[in-house]
């Protein structure tokens, strides 16, 4: 039973870290119908300001906890300005092409952003310091889930509410819902839908960026390389749940996280993503439009 | 108080509205009729900054707002409520009326106004929480003039408001405008294929055909017109 729940708690804490990425595939995706492949970039980014900023502070000092909080903080500004620039200067420009178009544009800014971060940074990897303390209160249950799981679990759980607040809401959030049902719509009831777009990636960027500080400092490296396959995993996930669907890609999220865990841990771990995307793929042959994903209807 | 001159409006290379000019003064009525394809909704997507035209003019209270951003002109008080009704699916009724009033900040009169568009439709107060997408056509088309009023039209812009709905329901809409344009002295500009009823109801009428402005008249005049009778009315 132990090993049961320290798988379940185990998948938990990676499907909500895929959870934080997918959302913000799907909500841009919900808005402009744009997969946008930098999105991993931007979470590799976000881990990487906060290793730089870790770094400073442990020169003067401060204790774990405190670091991870401001490095979490400055991480979440950097990463939301990289999303902004990134829509400004690679998608906006490309409204109104075909649809292909600011998709290759995605896939360019995603190999720019990679081999700029390997340029300036280092092709190595860089050890990230353990930021997240033991519990004392955590003792009794450390053999099924840690404190760093538990870390994480909180922050999604904490950043998720807060993110349902600011869509059900407030009037940004209205905004975006609106410009997801009906782009044109909106503007005819003054809606500013390239504020609200830019506001999408800004909120998606900086949910990746947390992201990317909570894995780095719970596996303890970074590299450029990073952000592929945690988008490639949190791309899976939106798609699973439904893409366009908030609700889906959390669960998207979490069925990955579980798949995983419990594949490696009851039959190998060799064949983990074996069995994550072969449940991607029965999942899109039962269901194509993703366990919560909306079959359009219309009526005239 | 809205000008319309000579505008072209294009599609990629083909052009929707060839030299279309259309005058509307404050308080009128006035009705754009047409066939299908003729550049009809085209006209108001024009006028609403969704498919800017190319060239010509657009002035409204005397400034010239062709190239402004759609969100600006609703800003402005030109509303439109499109073919098709288009209500946001996934919104309650409250939240789509909210939609309407987006752009405006006082919420006590937001809220006046909320309880005058249930007054006028009586079945929105029913519907409050529902979702959009599943109010039938007729409710859809209320909530898509309720949505419309929320945000204080100056000019209200409708386009087939009587589409694909039962001849009871056309009159309600119908008077429901008339009382709009009177108690309120809004100015509305009709767009519809049901020449008839569009024409009982306006004080002046365009008539549409190929993306060309091929008669203006009073509606009296059109409703009398023999092309027109033999055209639109199938009389």
């Amino acid at each position: 039973m132990d090993y049961f729940l320290e798988l379940f708690f185990g998948g938990l804490t990676r499907g909500s870290i895929y959870a934080l990425i997918a959302l913000g595939y799907t909500m841009v995706y919900g808005i402009i119908q744009l997969i946008n492949f930098a999105h991993g970039e931007i979470y590799m980014i976000g881990a990487f300001v906060a290793l730089i900023v870790a770094g400073v502070c442990t020169i003067y000092g401060l204790s774990g906890v405190a670091i991870l909080i401001l490095a979490g903080a400055v991480a979440i500004v950097y990463a939301a300005a990289y999303g902004y620039t990134l829509e400004k200067i690679a998608y906006r420009p490309l409204r109104g092409s075909p649809r292909l178009s600011p998709l290759i544009s995605a896939i360019g800014m995603s190999i720019f952003l990679q081999n700029y971060v390997l340029l300036v940074q280092t092709a190595d990897y860089l050890p990230f310091p353990r930021l997240i303390p033991d519990f004392a209160f955590m003792e009794p249950v450390a053999h099924i889930i840690g404190s760093p799981e538990l870390v994480i679990l909180v922050t999604t759980v904490v950043t998720m509410i807060l993110l349902t607040l600011l869509i059900k809401k407030t009037r940004v959030g209205k905004g975006m819902r609106a410009t997801q049902q009906d782009m044109n719509m909106a503007r005819l009831v003054g809606v500013n839908v390239d504020r609200v777009i830019s506001m999408t990636f800004i909120i998606g960027s900086a949910l990746a960026a947390i992201a990317g500080v909570l894995v780095a400092s719970y596996i303890g490296q970074v590299n450029f390389y990073i952000g592929f396959l945690a988008g490639v995993k949190a791309f899976t996930a939106a798609v699973l749940g439904g893409i366009g669907s908030i609700p889906g890609a959390v669960l998207g999220g979490l069925v990955l996280g579980w798949a995983e865990s419990f594949s490696a841990g009851y039959i190998s771990s060799d064949y983990e993503d074996v069995f994550t995307f072969g449940l991607l793929v029965l999942i899109l042959i039962l269901r194509p439009s993703g366990i919560l994903g909306k079959v359009t209807k219309q009526k005239v | 108080m809205l000008k319309i001159n000579n505008i072209k409006t294009y599609y990629g290379n083909i052009q929707a509205l060839k030299d279309v000019t259309i005058e509307i003064k404050e308080g009128e009525i006035v009705a754009l009729i047409g066939a299908n394809g003729a550049g009809k909704t085209t006209t108001l997507m024009s006028i609403c900054g969704i498919t800017p035209p190319r060239s010509g003019e657009i002035i409204f209270d005397g400034d010239s707002i062709r190239g402004v951003a759609a969100d600006k002109l609703v800003q402005k008080g030109i509303i439109q409520v499109p073919e098709g009704r288009r209500i946001f699916p996934d919104l309650t009724v409250q939240e789509n009326l909210e939609m309407g009033a987006y752009l405006r900040k006082n919420k006590r009169l937001i809220q006046q106004d909320m309880n005058y568009v249930m007054t006028l439709f009586p079945i929105l107060e029913n519907r409050r929480n529902q979702l959009g997408g599943t109010l039938s056509g007729g409710e859809q088309q209320m909530l898509a003039i309720s949505r419309a009023l929320m945000a204080r039209p100056r000019v209200l812009l409708l386009d087939e408001p009587s589409l694909g709905l039962a001849p009871l329901i056309i009159k309600q809409i119908f008077e429901i405008v008339r009382k709009i344009n009177q108690e309120n002295n809004t100015t509305i500009f009709l767009v519809e294929q049901n020449a008839n009823q569009a024409l009982k109801l306006a004080d002046r009428g365009y008539v549409m055909e190929n993306g060309r402005i091929t008669l203006v008249d009073s509606a009296d005049n059109l409703l009398a017109n023999d092309d027109v009778r033999k055209a639109y009315l199938g009389i």
